[in-house]
């Protein structure tokens, strides 16, 4: 039987701010089995990062709507601060964006681990030390990277001790956000693996994996979600999603996608015209109409999320519109 | 490379190092960049791919005379840039090479309506021209601005425009050599290609020829005709960009290679892949092939084979 780690219905989170509500975030309902790296995609604005903060840290202006969040049973959107920081790295972590930055230079790695961990109440002694080297030597990092300052360390090594120390306590779920974004090609490779190799070590129990970049997201995700302007555009099995795209706005953003192969001689892609509309309360209808080849009336209307096969939903009404020529 | 003085070529580097020395008492030398050479002819679109620290950006700094080189020539249209000192002389060749940088933002004066880039452009390298609205008009028609932008502040404009508007800035000089230093890397997949086309575009119908710096492999396949690849500040491999993506011979360009996600198919996560073992690995490399320098394993491909 499928076990659900997070369930969200109707999660709503708006920015309150002295213009109005910037609605990042409005209505969004899916679920992530354990096991599974369920992917989010989308550009800019589009409400992934805002997704992570509603789940772990909400800050002003960021403000709880409407909807909840179900992690183990438990709605964590209702939960005070202080009764939820006691899940925070044991039941559900995030691998922050920025996190490379957050290193002090002048601090030893194992003084950043220290720091963090103690808020956490973990006990700081010979055997969690173990337990760390034992995590490193998976990454392949010797355990001499403890006594390293952080300013040795290549971005790459940065972001597999981050991610070692997100993962210490085994976490449920973890949320990965744009943990490949600020790395080399050949570090982004190493870092989406030793994702998939956590999970499937059951070092993590599942894993949300934001990022912008699609082509690494099929790399490791099990299904993908696609988010547009605070919307679920589209969510299903990967391979779907990548090779056989739903929604008009997938679509677009796939065939926009450069690959080795591609000359501009041979082939020209085009980007999507127009830009994300402005999210200040905004009203009903698709968001990606105004930029939509296959918009019509209807498109004013919020499109129902409909099932077109197990386990794919897309939200569009003329999602039966799309040609099946997409596969180039 | 061939030496042949056609009136296509517009760059040449020559040998070109960069070292950074710091410290006082231990000096500490960092390369940059060591021994490079490549060419850059009229209406052609090269990128210069590495990886962080790799010395592309050093490279086009040194082209736009930014950074003086340590050792090394620069020629452009067979005059040597690197001795170039007078006001007048630099101001020459910046009117036929420029540069556009990663971040848009940084670029503009926040202070000021980002019309001014324009206007400057006039005060510093053109004060005798006619109709100069109706050029700066024409200049963002091409990069698809609406006229009205031209009154806003850079805040109120997004990543996109902003480059859009430098390009045109780059158009109303009607330069021969425009640098683009990660130039899209801030865009979004779906505005970003708007901007790829719109200088392959320009490229080919002016004969401006592009350096397109990036990391980004798959990009780079895309937009160039000749493509170079950088590590730690040497080139290793450069020729054709097709015959380089289809043949990699280089050890660490069969790296990157490998590590390139592709939205079609996925990598083989049962094969290891460890990014620490490519030194070692360019070290066999070397020594297996008893050559040294860079040699031409196929018309326009030549690989490193030897430090």
């Amino acid at each position: 039987m499928v076990e659900n780690v997070l369930e969200l219905d109707d999660l709503t989170a708006y920015y309150k701010i002295l213009k109005g509500d910037v609605k990042a975030l409005d209505g969004v309902t899916f679920r992530v089995e354990r096991g599974e790296i369920l992917g989010v995609a989308g550009e800019s604005g589009c409400g992934k990062s805002t997704l992570a903060k509603t789940l772990i840290n909400r800050e002003d202006p960021l403000k709880h709507i409407s909807g909840e969040a179900i992690l183990n049973d438990e709605d964590i959107m209702a939960m005070k601060e202080k009764e939820f920081r006691k899940r925070r790295l044991k039941n559900i972590a995030i691998i922050p964006q920025y996190a490379l930055d957050a290193f002090s230079p002048t601090k030893k790695v194992k003084t950043h681990i220290k720091d963090i961990v103690r808020e956490h109440q973990v006990k700081v002694n010979s055997k969690f030390w173990d337990k760390v080297k034992e995590r490193f030597s998976l990454v392949n990092l010797d355990a001499s990277v403890l006594d390293r300052y952080a300013m040795e360390l290549s971005g790459g090594m940065k972001q597999r001790v981050i991610m070692i120390i997100s993962s210490i306590l085994d976490p449920d779920f973890m949320i990965a956000d744009e943990i490949t974004s600020a790395l080399d090609v050949t570090s982004q490779r190493f870092v989406a693996n030793m994702l998939a190799n956590l999970r499937d070590q059951d070092i993590i129990g599942s894993a949300m994996f934001i990022t912008h970049d699609l082509a690494i997201m099929y790399q490791i995700a099990d299904r993908i979600m696609v988010m547009y302007a605070g919307h679920i555009a589209e969510i299903g099995p990967a391979d779907m999603i990548m090779h056989n795209p739903s929604h008009p706005y997938t679509e677009a953003l796939i065939s926009s996608l450069p690959r080795v192969g591609i000359q501009h001689k041979d082939q020209r892609l085009e980007g999507i015209k127009g830009t994300p509309p402005d999210l200040i309360d905004i009203g009903p209808g698709c968001r990606f109409r105004f930029r939509c080849k296959y918009a019509t009336e209807r498109c004013t209307e919020t499109p129902e999320r409909e099932k077109i096969r197990d386990r794919h939903f897309v939200s569009c009404w003329n999602h039966e519109q799309l040609g099946s020529d997409s596969n180039e | 490379m061939s030496k042949n003085n056609n009136d296509d070529l517009l760059l040449s580097v020559e040998g070109l190092t960069k070292l950074f020395y710091s410290g006082i008492i231990n000096k500490d030398v960092t390369v940059g960049a060591k021994d490079v050479s490549f060419e850059v002819r009229k209406g052609e679109i090269v990128s210069l791919i590495g990886e962080s620290g790799s010395g592309k950006t050093t490279i086009g700094r040194m082209i736009l005379k930014l950074l003086e080189p340590t050792d090394g020539k620069i020629y452009f249209k067979g005059q040597d840039i690197t001795t170039l000192n007078s006001k007048e002389k630099k101001k020459e060749y910046y009117r036929n090479v420029q540069g556009v940088f990663q971040d848009p933002y940084s670029t503009f004066n926040s202070l000021f309506r980002v019309k001014r880039i324009f206007n400057m452009v006039f005060k510093t390298f053109m004060p005798e021209a006619k109709n100069k609205e109706e050029k700066i008009l024409q200049a963002i028609d091409e990069v698809n601005i609406t006229p009205e932008l031209l009154d806003k502040y850079p805040h109120q404009l997004s990543g996109g425009q902003l480059q859009r508007l430098l390009i045109a800035r780059a158009l109303l000089l009607d330069v021969d050599i425009l640098i683009a230093d990660e130039l899209i890397s801030m865009l979004d997949a779906s505005t970003r290609m708007g901007i790829l086309n719109l200088l392959i575009d320009i490229c080919k119908e002016r004969g401006m020829a592009i350096i397109f710096i990036t990391h980004d492999l798959n990009l780079g396949y895309y937009i160039s005709d000749h493509t170079l690849i950088l590590r730690e500040g040497r080139l290793v491999e450069r020729g054709d960009t097709k015959k380089i993506y289809k043949n990699p011979v280089h050890p660490y360009t069969q790296m990157l290679f490998e590590s390139v996600p592709d939205r079609k198919e996925k990598w083989d996560r049962k094969e290891e892949f460890l990014p620490e073992q490519i030194s070692e690995k360019i070290k066999e490399f070397y020594k297996e092939n008893d050559k040294s320098d860079f040699q031409a394993v196929d018309e326009n491909h030549y690989v490193l084979f030897g430090e």
